[in-house]
Parts: C-alpha cells; sequence; structure tokens
C-alpha cells in the first residue's frame, strides 16, 4: 500500500502593517500589503489633461490690487524659510533666523514667516534663536508672532538609510526641538510596488515624533512628486501618506526638477479634499521648490482656496517651503506700500 | 493689379526677444510728411519694469566680460550695422524727411561713434583709474567698474545718432541699458535692436522702449533697481521731477543735453563707480 503524502503548501500568514488608526479605520481590521495595494491601485486614474487645464485656469484669476496687498502677506505668514545646503553654519541658521522674525527690516508691519526649515543637527541653533519666539507645540505656529522650526530628517533628500537610521534621525530633532518633521518617502520601494514597506516606515517615523509629553511633532511627508513620474502615482502616494498617518504632505525636497508644480500640487489637494469629506479630519499640503515669486505663489493660493477652500490658507494647513520667494514676496509688498519699483539692493542677501 | 502693401509692425526689444507691448498698445508713427509708415509699441510701465528685470539679470555677464572682450563685442555692432546701411537711410530719411545723403551721413556718423567708443573700452580704465600716493609699503589703487543698470531717455531729434551716443558709452564700462527711444521717431531703434539681437551682445544688456517718454520716464527714475538716469532728450519733460524722484533711491543721475552727445570718455567715466584697493608691496 502506498502512502499517499499531501503536498506541503507553505501557508505564509499575510504580512501585517503597522497599525495607523486612519488606515485600520478606512481599509478594515486585516491590514495586510495586499489590502493597501487593492485599495491604492483601485484609486481612480487623474485626468491629467483636464487637471492641466484646471491648474492653468486658476492661474489666470485677476487679482485686484486691494487683494493683493492681503494675498502678499498671508504668502509670507505661510512661508517655511529654508536653508538645505551642505554649506550651511550655526551662522547661516541665525541670519535666516533673524530674517523669519523680521523678514522687511524697513516695515515693522511685515508678518512672520510660519517656521524655518533646516537640517536635523541645526534644529538646536535655530530654536536658540529664536528663543520667546519658538512656538510651543505644533499647531501654534503664526499666532501670536510664533515660529516653528521644521527639520529634514530620514536622510533627506534621497531617503536611502535603514529605518533604525531614519527613525534616529528624527527623534533627535524632536528631543532637540523641532515642531515639525519633515520627511522624505523611499521611492524606489513606492515605484516598485512596495507600498506596505512604505507605508511601515511613515508610521515608524510617525511614532518616532512622538514627544516626552505623548503630543506629536507634526509630520510633513515627502512624495518628492518630480520622481514619481505619473499624475496616478502621485495620487497613490498621496493616500499612502494621509492612510499612514502624515499631518502635512509635501511636493517635493527642492533638490529634483521638477520640484513643486501647480497641476500636483491641485491633486494633492483634491486627495486632501477627499478625505476631509470622508473623514472630517483636515490634512495639511506643502508645495516646496521651484515657487520664486509672488505671481506663482498667489495661483497657488487661488488653487487652496477654490479646492478645499479658504480655511485651508492658514499656517496649520496650508505651507510655502521656499527661500528665495520671501524676497520677491517683500520687493512687491515695497511696491505697493511706496508706489515704485523696489530692487534687490532692498532686501537682504540670503 | 496692384500689391497689398505689407508694413512692419515695430516691437520692443527687451531680454533679447522683441515682445510686444504687454498693454497690447501702439502708436502711429507718421513721416515727415503726414503719412503712415508704421505701428510702433507703446511701452506701459510694466514693460518698463520688465525691462529693467533684464537688464539686471544681464548685468553681472556684461560688467564681468573683459574690457577687451566689450570692445570687440562692440566694434561688431559697427560692422553689422554697415551691413544694414540701407535699411537704415531708407528709416531714417522717411522718419525725418531728410536727403539721402543726409541720411547716409548720419549712419556713417553713428557707425563711427561705435567704433570710437568701442576702442574705449579696454582703455578707460587705465585713463581714469588711478594709482595713489600714499606714505606706507602699499599700494593704493583706484578703479572705475560699471555702476549697473542705467536707464536712458533718447534724444527726441535724432533718430540713430543720438540713440547711439547716449547708449554706447554707458555700455562701454559694462552697463546694462534700459533705453526710452524718440517717441516721433523709434524705427531706427528697434532696427538696432534687430542688430543687437543677431550680433554677440548678450540679451538684456541693451533694451529698447518705444512710446512716450513722459509716461515710462517716472517709473524708471522712481525704481529701486535702476543705478543711473541719463535724462539726454528729456528737455521737454519736467525733469526736475524725475531728478527728485531719482534722488530717492540715490542714482546718478545725467541732466538733459540739447541735440547730439558729442563723444567723450567723460560719458563713459560718469556711469561707473570707484573701487580703491589697498593692496601690500612685497618685501623686496
Amino acid at each position: 500500500m502506498t502512502t499517499f503524502e499531501e503536498p506541503a503548501v507553505i501557508v505564509t500568514p499575510p504580512h501585517t502593517l503597522a497599525p495607523a488608526q486612519r488606515a485600520l479605520a478606512l481599509i478594515g481590521g486585516d491590514l495586510t500589503e495586499k489590502s493597501l495595494r487593492l485599495h491604492l491601485e483601485g484609486l481612480s486614474g487623474v485626468d491629467a489633461v483636464g487637471l492641466e487645464a484646471r491648474a492653468s485656469a486658476l492661474g489666470t484669476r485677476s487679482i485686484k490690487n486691494a487683494s493683493k496687498v492681503r494675498a502678499l502677506d498671508t504668502i509670507i505668514g505661510l512661508i517655511d524659510l529654508t536653508t538645505l545646503e551642505g554649506a550651511d553654519t550655526p551662522g547661516k541658521v541665525r541670519s535666516l533666523v533673524a530674517k523669519a522674525l523680521a523678514p522687511d527690516a524697513a516695515d515693522p508691519t511685515t508678518p512672520r514667516v510660519a517656521a524655518v526649515c533646516v537640517y536635523g543637527d541645526m534644529v538646536s541653533e535655530a530654536v536658540r534663536a529664536l528663543g520667546s519666539s519658538h512656538a510651543v507645540g505644533s499647531d501654534s505656529a503664526g499666532l501670536n508672532g510664533a515660529v516653528n522650526v521644521a527639520a529634514v530628517a530620514t536622510a533627506f533628500p534621497s531617503g536611502r538609510a535603514s529605518l533604525a537610521v531614519k527613525v534616529a534621525d528624527t527623534a533627535e530633532a524632536v528631543v532637540a526641538g523641532a515642531n515639525e518633521i519633515d520627511m522624505v518617502i523611499d521611492r524606489g520601494a513606492f515605484l516598485s510596488g512596495r507600498y506596505g514597506l512604505v507605508f511601515d516606515q511613515i508610521v515608524a517615523v510617525k511614532e518616532a515624533c512622538r514627544r516626552a509629553d505623548g503630543s506629536h511633532a507634526h509630520l510633513k511627508v515627502i512624495l518628492e512628486t518630480g520622481e514619481l513620474t505619473t499624475y496616478d502615482n502621485v495620487r497613490r502616494a498621496s493616500w499612502l501618506a494621509i492612510l499612514a498617518g502624515g499631518d502635512f504632505i509635501k511636493t517635493s525636497t527642492g533638490k529634483v526638477a521638477p520640484a513643486a508644480t501647480l497641476p500636483v500640487t491641485l491633486l494633492m489637494l483634491q486627495v486632501v479634499r477627499e478625505w476631509h469629506r470622508l473623514t472630517g479630519e483636515r490634512i495639511g499640503v506643502k508645495p516646496a521648490g521651484g515657487i520664486r515669486t509672488s505671481k506663482d505663489a498667489i495661483k497657488y493660493l487661488v488653487a487652496v482656496a477654490e479646492t478645499v477652500g479658504e480655511e485651508w490658507l492658514t499656517p496649520q494647513l496650508f505651507r510655502f517651503g521656499a527661500s528665495s520667494l520671501l524676497n520677491d514676496v517683500l520687493l512687491q509688498r515695497q511696491k505697493l506700500s511706496t508706489g515704485h519699483y523696489s530692487g534687490a539692493d532692498y532686501v537682504t542677501m540670503d | 493689379m496692384t500689391r497689398l502693401a505689407v508694413t512692419k509692425t515695430y516691437k520692443l526689444y527687451i531680454g533679447g526677444k522683441f515682445p510686444r507691448s504687454e498693454s497690447g498698445h501702439v502708436y502711429e508713427i507718421l513721416d515727415s510728411n503726414g503719412a503712415f509708415l508704421a505701428n510702433a509699441a507703446k511701452a506701459s510701465r510694466k514693460d518698463a519694469r520688465d525691462a529693467v528685470v533684464a537688464a539686471r539679470a544681464a548685468v553681472s555677464g556684461w560688467s564681468a566680460a573683459s574690457g577687451y572682450n566689450r570692445g570687440q563685442v562692440l566694434y561688431r555692432i559697427a560692422e553689422l550695422l554697415e551691413g544694414r546701411r540701407a535699411q537704415f537711410i531708407s528709416e531714417i530719411q522717411h522718419s525725418e524727411g531728410v536727403s539721402e545723403a543726409a541720411a547716409s551721413g548720419q549712419v556713417d556718423a553713428a557707425i563711427d561713434v561705435w567704433v570710437w567708443y568701442a576702442g574705449w573700452a579696454d582703455k578707460y580704465v587705465q585713463v581714469a583709474g588711478n594709482g595713489n600716493p600714499v606714505t606706507g609699503p602699499y599700494f593704493n589703487i583706484s578703479t572705475p567698474e560699471a555702476t549697473g543698470v542705467v536707464a536712458i531717455l533718447a534724444p527726441q531729434g535724432s533718430s540713430l545718432l543720438g540713440l547711439v551716443s547716449v547708449i554706447a558709452p554707458a555700455l562701454v564700462s559694462g552697463n546694462t541699458v534700459v533705453v526710452v527711444a524718440s517717441a516721433l521717431a523709434p524705427l531706427s531703434a528697434i532696427s538696432l535692436g534687430e542688430v543687437l539681437a543677431t550680433s554677440d551682445v548678450p540679451g538684456g544688456v541693451v533694451n529698447v522702449l518705444t512710446g512716450l517718454a513722459a509716461e515710462i520716464a517716472p517709473w524708471l527714475a522712481s525704481h529701486g533697481d535702476v543705478n543711473a538716469l541719463d535724462l539726454a532728450g528729456g528737455e521737454e519733460l519736467d525733469w526736475i521731477e524725475l531728478q527728485q524722484l531719482a534722488a530717492e533711491t540715490l542714482k546718478r543721475v545725467r541732466p538733459p543735453e540739447p541735440g547730439i552727445a558729442a563723444p567723450t570718455i567723460e560719458r563713459i567715466t560718469f556711469f561707473t563707480e570707484t573701487k580703491t584697493v589697498w593692496h601690500p608691496k612685497a618685501m623686496i
């Protein structure tokens, strides 16, 4: 009699992802790589032509002078004044902070920026330079002149480091006093379809943002849309970042061209609007890199106001990641207040 | 069968390109008999703003070129003007109503002025600079350098020679120029722009605006990014007011000069700033 052996079937239990409240609520209890993939790949495709047409239509709004005055002040209040160079020094960070506190030394009515954005090792220097103007917690940027410190972490800008290094990078910046963490996603993993890995990393970094008192430093998730190649990918990555617990979704590091574009930002705003309808929760958006003129920045304000509504135009929900934008805004502001065109000699050199 | 006349629309010359006026406005250029000659763009304050932006962007490159190189580039313009001689003669004849001989004489004079100024590009520093006497083991050296963006009101009465006589000296030291051409006879100015666009002069070094100087000049005079103002052709304007506007932003201002500015080295050095450096002598 021959014995019949059952072929050995190796059953691998579904890889369970790190628990993230939002994803559990939306996708359900069995949060796995597969269920996440099904969800993200089930998102409807982006109508690229329609998106770009809508974005360029938003750029044609006529902004009258009185609105322009308000728009310029709003833009300043939404700027994350940024220095992310290998050549940064404590002195450079101190002068950046001085500019954040008094963008136009000749005009004390100029509002302060929302935050200064620096590398992790410069956080303590930025905090010291801000002194009593350093915002408490993560939600008070822009209130009573408080300025946040944002730190880029997780092996910015490439994101090519082990998870342990990324988590340590983040935790160190939070301990040093960063109110906000700008993390980069692993684009390599995302583009090769390993959504679960990206998801787990965001969850882990979010956990590293926890302060000793239990509150969180705000987490901005940089999608680096210039490397994602398609609008469909941008939509998926936006969903992924929100599901994993991002407080903000941010377009780019500013180190890769193209950086922020209006269509990409509009698309991310649409995802945020969708999420708000679904859950009532408000997620922030931060276009970064490539926005150099007031004219461009005003187009973004229009896009925000007409996509998610004017209540998004606060430092808690919308930011510009920029360094040279501020000077252009100050020049336009001087033009409006003095009546004649100003020049680069009348703003600081950065 | 009569052929339909194809008249040229003269556009602005800003940043190496030929845009229409941002305002969309044009005005008619009439010949000396009052007949229609062409349409020219009527520059607005925003065109002036764009021109200053283009001029500012061009300062670093043009002023960093060696004097020798600038001289070569300017001389090349004289060569190209020679090649377009017929076009300039015809434009001058029509808009000024002068004889062909007189027009030809003006083109000759304009080309000679270019060549004269081009020659100074690698020499004016030696003439205007100085080794200052000091009582110590140092050299103390003063050299003139370009001041930056120069806004110029071209003489109203002359189409080519007047224009060339005011823009060439400003270019020699490495300044970039925004020039408001003669309102009545701007065609040669735009044709000069066409010459410059095909020469080796980088875009933005010369920017030509056509239209009413009275409308554009106050914006240039008060502009914070303009370093100097040449009111050469502004004697009909309220130029005291323009001087006051310019003083707000500490500009160098050259008062109006009736007629055609004679070529002088002083016109070159007027639009420069003096840099003085100390340098230790070696122990010999």
